[in-house]
């Protein structure tokens, strides 16, 4: 077997236990699927009346892209949940003892994370468009903006895996894989303009990756200008991806179970 | 040239920051074999199997597997073993089938291939019942058997069990015990780990005693047992009148010093082991009139070599086990 073929082969055999387990774990995807359906309407109704987006037609125009970006950066934190329990139960040692692929672990983990996360995603959308949000722009763009958004999302699982088996404990795993992400979306464009910050605050969130990407999703669901954000948000993602796989898969190959 | 080795070690050595765990391991397992690495907690017993098995690269020394280098060559390596950690590594929310099936998808076997194995060691490791369960709810000795299960799905040349039985009820360790010999027979070479002296005894062809990471002794369990001096025999009898009639009879047959109790009535000298000395002893103290009480014969346990060799004994560490330490004592009432 050729190595590609070996880890094409081996991702999908780990993706498929993943996704196996999936249903017989339901509540763990219910509440996965409650959590962003919470976030929308909280903060459509609690604050739509509050704040006001000059440029959109409503709030809820501005907020979506942002909720979506922030589900989806949260749905990352599986990874890592899910690569500190394989350690704590074992299976690292034993799937590191088969002559399997060494990147097929982590392949198959992301990529099963993603498949959860773009069905949440999905129900997240729809309860979005019953509260009355609307694709402003064209069909094409609307694909290319949620193509971002998960690209961005696959990009930090591989952050969450590299973190997933820094740790010693899944509740290490939960914690820190959890614990950056507040500031990492809500000093952002996501919910507010960073106009409306101080300074030194609206400097930072301007900078912020996952602004460049909430950005570059809400101008395309809109139909707006989006200048050379989508490809910023691209660049961003493959860097991520490029780095933190890099150094998750070096980790992997040194990683014992406790 | 000499026959093949299935395992072998020289000077393995591995530390962890500021702890050695590994200081220069030397170990060689012939093929078929069923050798067990006994030590105390923290001896190394994990870290020497992680080595072999490829999950940790050596600081110093060279480890072979039927030959092949393991720091060279780890995927050929894992081609030929079959690992069974000291946790259970069970995917919990799969049935016992599909751990199975799953284990051998990524040994890349066919799938039908798969699924025969997956039924045969089913079959074998009694889990039949319980094959399309969920493992959440298994027990532990289930999940140990499914553990070996999983590992023997091709047919491993090498097969490391890592301390297979700690955690499990008597029971289940009588079980495990029988499936392990089981497995010897049928041709696997087999690495064991353990802390259990009497696992060790039972098991093994051989023993290899290691403590702070390192080898301090090897042989069968009798030339252990015998190189600390081989079996005692005590007698109590009933009268004090006979000390020196019994005594007597004991130095004749002992083949060593004597000792007297603070009694007068409690004699103990070492034996050659099956020299049926016992029944010389009995038959002799009979005939000069000496009523016996009670006579004992006592091996000594692998607790006694421990002791010998380290000057502590085994469970001084700290110890999370529950198991059974002792050997066993064979007694002699007449
Ligand atoms: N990953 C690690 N990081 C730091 N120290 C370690 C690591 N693995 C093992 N050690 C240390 O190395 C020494 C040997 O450990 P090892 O696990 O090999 O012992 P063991 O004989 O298997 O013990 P046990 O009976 O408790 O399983 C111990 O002092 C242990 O604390
Ligand atoms: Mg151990």
């Amino acid at each position: 077997m050729t190595d590609l073929s070996m880890v094409v082969q081996d991702s999908w055999t780990e993706a498929g236990r993943h996704l196996r387990i999936i249903p017989r774990n339901i509540e763990v995807l219910i509440f996965a699927t409650i959590q962003p359906i919470m976030f929308i309407v909280l903060f459509s109704y609690v604050f739509g009346g509050a704040i006001t987006a000059p440029g959109f037609t409503n709030y809820d125009q501005f907020l979506m892209p942002g909720i979506f970006a922030q589900s989806l950066v949260f749905g990352s934190a599986f990874t890592g949940v899910g690569l500190a329990e394989d350690l704590s139960k074992g299976l690292v040692d034993r799937l590191r003892s088969l002559p399997m692929s060494r990147s097929a672990v982590l392949i198959g983990r992301t990529v099963s994370d993603l498949l959860r996360n773009i069905f949440t995603f999905t129900i997240m959308v729809v309860i979005a468009f019953a509260i009355g949000f609307r694709l402003e722009g064209s069909f094409a763009q609307a694909t290319l903006a949620t193509f971002v958004l998960l690209l961005f999302s696959y990009s930090l699982s591989w952050v969450q895996a590299l973190i997933g088996l820094s740790v010693k404990s899944v509740e290490a795993a939960n914690s820190a894989g959890f614990i950056w992400m507040f500031p990492l979306t809500f000093v952002s464009s996501a919910f507010v303009p960073p106009e409306t910050m101080p300074g030194w605050l609206e400097a930072i969130a301007n900078a912020n990756p996952f602004t460049i990407v909430t950005n570059a999703s809400r101008a395309l669901y809109n139909g707006m200008p989006v200048g050379n954000d989508v490809w910023y948000s691209i660049g961003w993602s493959l860097a991520l991806i490029a780095v933190f796989a890099g150094l998750a898969t070096r980790k992997f190959g040194r990683s014992t179970s406790a | 040239m000499p026959e093949q080795l299935a395992v072998e070690a020289r000077g393995l050595e591995k530390r962890f920051g500021e702890t050695v765990a590994l200081a220069g391991v030397d170990l060689e397992v012939p093929r078929g074999a069923l050798y067990g690495l006994l030590g105390p907690n923290g001896a190394g017993k994990t870290t020497t199997v992680r080595v072999l098995t490829t999950l940790l690269r050596p600081d110093a020394g060279t480890a072979r597997l039927d030959g092949i280098d393991v720091v060279a060559e780890p995927h050929r390596v894992r081609e030929r073993i079959g690992l069974t950690g000291q946790y259970a590594a069970v995917e919990e929310r799969l049935t016992a089938r599909e751990n199975i099936e799953y284990i051998a998808r990524l040994f890349h076997l066919p799938r039908q291939e798969g699924r025969r194995r997956a039924g045969e060691l089913l079959e074998r490791f009694d889990l039949v019942d319980a094959a399309d369960r969920v493992v959440k709810g298994f027990s532990g000795g289930m999940r140990r058997r499914l553990d070996i299960a999983m590992s023997l799905i091709a047919r491993p040349s090498v097969l490391f069990l890592d301390e297979p039985t700690t955690g499990l009820d008597p029971r289940s360790r009588l079980a495990m015990w029988e499936l392990i010999e089981e497995l010897e027979h049928d041709g696997t070479t087999v690495l064991l780990t353990t802390q259990y002296l009497d696992e060790a005894d039972r098991l093994a062809d051989r023993i290899v005693v290691i403590d702070h990471g390192r080898v301090i002794e090897q042989g069968t369990a009798d030339e252990l047992k015998d190189r600390i001096g081989g079996d005692r025999i005590t007698v109590s009898i009933a009268r004090i009148e006979n000390q020196a009639k019994a005594l007597e009879v004991l130095r004749q047959r002992c083949n060593g010093p004597v000792d007297v109790e603070g009694d007068g009535r409690t004699f103990s000298g070492p034996i050659r082991t099956g020299d049926r000395v016992v029944p010389g002893v009995v038959r002799a103290l009979d005939e000069v009139g000496v009523d016996v009480l009670d006579l004992d014969v006592r091996r000594p346990t692998l607790d006694d070599v421990f002791l010998t060799l380290t000057g502590r004994p085994v469970d001084a560490a700290d110890d999370d086990s529950d198991g059974v330490t002792g050997a066993p004592l064979t007694k002699v009432t007449s």
